[in-house]
């Protein structure tokens, strides 16, 4: 038998199925969509991306709303260098917030009246970024050899030192950070309105993402794909693990070092709380959410994730959130059609029944107003149970039947998973239904500022659960 | 038996114990240049581990290597691999989530230059040696006839079969531009068809690139089929070194394989 010769038999080393593949995949109009848009120039593919970001303020006229754009741009800034070390090079890098006050730090010492000085940003934000970069470079050292959870818990403990010097130290005057930090000033304009502010967050956006895309579309980029995948095989593959280890929290530190010093004179302070834990679970949902490994993935995690962080500060949105979601998960989940609207009918009826008993029998638990003002909340009013005392004569809450029914809520969850036939199991999901509108009304409503994160953390579980990879990342697969 | 050749590769006395267990046991071994020199031995003889000791995995507790006359003991395995020695896995360690030809590109990190600042400029340079990495990297694919070509280039590794992945193993470890390639077992796992093109492509990797090929396999028929010299490993000690059908014969191999009773019987 010889290679690739030979009439008769199947010729070896040609694969029918593969040679006829291009074309099965022309006929497929999604393939070719696909084709198209991986194929497409990628400064079109830029221009698409930050072009949204450059007519967003053609259309907004509350500062309130650009200061929300401005801060978008940031958490983009952010999410963009943290997917360099968690979505490329693949280290679970939990100190990363660190090295964005590292930067807003650096832009107060060269720029407010407590350092005394005044540098250009033309030259300030560069020198930052390489003086950021070359702090990720020496976070990196000690921590190159470790692995998976090691990292985690030691660049974790790097983050914490971080915040505890900048609480104690004086040159940064602890906790009451460093006030008055002039603004931007370049080539001696100083950018003092919210549209310019606005507009060097969007030009420092174009300018790192296109620096990251080149970057990725190279010899350096693999070989950080690649020692992801796999480590001992990239370094017996000619590749420098360590040093390409070294290289990503340095590239990632320097671009967290960039929002730093962007950050720092749009807040005119910098606070050590600026750059705590919240913070960097807040980034790293973002990039988890939109796909680790995607630039345009983290831009648009980062601008969805702030986005709904915003709108759920008002409680009216949230509550249509809530229940939407709810209902939502209600109709995905159960399945015949008729069961999530037996329940949620039943979920009604089950409400005005309670409400009613609880009016004849203890008129107090009934009468008071919910914290909401969307008119869902006004049309539950009369649903779920709102003690008269939900607030106090000052009008703080109290919310006692609140924290009531979150305990009767979760001892209800708890014994709902114990049911094992399906009819009592929908029985049971009536009660606890209502128990958890009952929570939101009176406890969660009266406190957006807590309950937008866990709203948002209910958001983040159920994508993962139906998208493990986020938005816009590619499936991976670990084993096969 | 090959003639007299220049040695690329000398192992000198290579000792190497986990625990209690000695893996390696005063090893000699000598690769001529242009050699195909094949290592068989039963499973837990030390070939893999030999072969970890060589790229840089594991330090040797004595011993020395020569790798073109210097020694690279100590020396990091990217450095290894740099000098010209490149190898597969037997248990198959691809960038599963890369596309087909990134597999390959990616193995020449070590003879590119263009850092961070020329890729992200995108210098003539930087250009000219990237349209020359997708070159190497077609190129060593097309080795393999039409399996790893076309639209294959841009599937993930993870969507081949397990045969056209040993092939991309290979690749990829050609495109580090080695002198040595050390296969670990690149027919395990095939069928018969495969596992006899895999015979004829491994002679053909010698005439084609010129490399000096060190293989472990435990198929007999690809053994017999490539082979210069075999060396047999047992417990990590040599037992026999010689042409096929002197090894194949040797009663040491014979009972190191099959068990005492075998060797008494004859």
């Amino acid at each position: 038998m010889t290679l690739g010769e030979g009439p008769e038999q199947p010729r070896i080393g040609v694969d029918e199925w593969v040679a006829s593949a291009e074309e099965r995949r022309a006929r497929s109009p999604l393939a070719r969509t696909q084709d198209a848009v991986d194929r497409a120039p990628a400064a079109l593919k830029l221009l698409a991306l930050a072009a949204p970001f450059a007519i967003f303020p053609l259309f907004i006229d509350s500062e309130y709303l650009m200061q929300v754009g401005i801060d978008t741009l940031i958490f983009v800034l952010l999410a963009l260098g943290l997917n360099v070390a968690v979505g490329w090079v693949g280290l679970l890098d939990l100190g990363y917030v660190a090295f964005f006050g590292i930067g807003a730090y650096l832009y107060a010492a060269v720029a407010s009246p407590y350092a005394g000085r005044y540098w250009d940003a033309a030259l300030a934000i560069p020198l930052i970024a390489v003086a950021v970069a070359v702090s990720g470079f020496l976070v990196g050292l000690p921590s190159r050899r470790l692995a998976g959870d090691y990292l985690a818990i030691v660049t974790l403990f790097f983050l914490q030192l971080w915040l505890v010097v900048l609480i104690n130290a004086s040159w940064s005057r602890g906790p009451n950070g460093i006030a008055d930090i002039y603004p931007l000033e370049f080539f001696g304009r100083q950018v003092t309105s919210l549209d310019g502010n606005y507009f060097v967050a969007l030009i420092a956006f174009v300018l790192i993402i296109s620096f990251l895309y080149l970057l990725n579309q190279s010899r350096t980029g693999r070989a950080w794909r690649a020692l992801r995948e796999d480590e001992l095989a990239a370094e017996l593959m000619t590749m420098p693990v360590n040093r390409l280890k070294l290289m990503g929290f340095a590239v990632g530190a320097g671009v967290a070092g960039v929002a730093g010093a962007i950050f720092a004179p749009v807040q005119g302070a910098v606070f050590p709380g600026n750059f705590d834990l919240i913070l960097l679970i807040t980034v790293y949902a973002m990039v988890v959410l939109g796909g680790a490994g995607s630039l345009v993935g983290v831009t648009v995690g980062a601008v969805v994730i702030n986005a709904s962080l915003e709108a759920l500060r008002d409680a009216s949105n949230a509550s249509w959130l809530f229940y939407g979601v709810i209902v939502v998960a209600l109709l995905a989940l159960l399945k015949p059609w008729w069961q999530p609207l037996a329940v949620l009918g039943a979920t009604v009826l089950f409400g005005f029944a309670v409400h009613e008993i609880a009016e004849q029998a203890r008129p107090s638990l009934v009468g008071g107003t919910s914290f909401g003002e969307a008119r869902i909340d006004e049309l539950l009013d009369s649903w779920v149970l709102l003690p008269v005392d939900i607030v106090t004569a000052d009008g703080l809450p109290t919310g006692w039947l609140g924290r009531v029914s979150y305990i009767a809520l979760i001892a209800a969850a708890l014994g709902l998973t114990l049911v094992r036939s399906r009819l009592w199991q929908l029985v049971g999901l009536v009660p606890v239904l209502y128990l958890a509108a009952c929570v939101w009304a009176n406890l969660l409503l009266a406190n957006p500022a807590v309950t937008r994160f866990v709203l948002m953390g209910a958001m983040l579980v159920a994508l993962m659960a139906y998208r493990p990879q986020g938005l816009f990342g590619k499936q991976r697969v670990e084993i096969v | 038996m090959a003639e007299e050749r220049a040695p690329l590769l000398e192992v000198q006395s290579l000792s190497l114990s986990f625990g209690g267990l000695r893996c390696l046991d005063r090893l000699d071994l000598t690769v001529g240049e242009g050699e195909i020199v094949s290592v068989i031995g039963p499973n837990g003889a030390g070939k893999t581990t030999l072969f970890n000791v060589i790229t840089g995995v594991y330090p040797p507790e004595e011993g020395e290597i020569l790798f073109e006359g210097e020694s690279i003991l100590g020396l990091d395995p990217h450095r290894i691999a740099r000098r010209g020695i490149a190898r597969t896995f037997q248990t198959l360690r691809l960038f599963l989530n890369m596309s087909v030809k990134e597999n390959v590109m990616s193995a020449a990190y070590g003879h590119t230059k263009a850092g961070v600042l020329r890729s992200v400029l995108r210098t003539p340079g930087m250009r000219r040696e990237e349209r020359e990495i997708e070159q190497l990297a077609e190129k060593r694919l097309a080795f393999f006839g039409d399996r790893l070509v076309g639209y294959r280039w841009r599937q993930p590794a993870f969507s081949l079969s397990y045969a056209n992945r040993r092939r991309l193993e290979i690749a990829r470890a050609t495109a580090a531009k080695p002198r040595l390639l050390l296969l670990d077992e690149p027919a395990a796992g095939m069928n018969p068809v495969e596992t006899h093109e895999m015979t004829e492509l491994i002679a053909r990797l010698r005439e084609d690139g010129g490399y000096t090929i060190l293989v472990i396999e435990h198929d007999m028929h690809v053994v017999e089929g490539i082979s210069d010299r075999v060396v047999a490993l047992d417990h990590g000690v040599k037992i026999a070194e010689g042409s096929f059908a002197e090894v194949a014969t040797d009663p040491r191999v014979i009972e190191a394989y099959l068990g005492t009773s075998a060797t008494e019987r004859k």
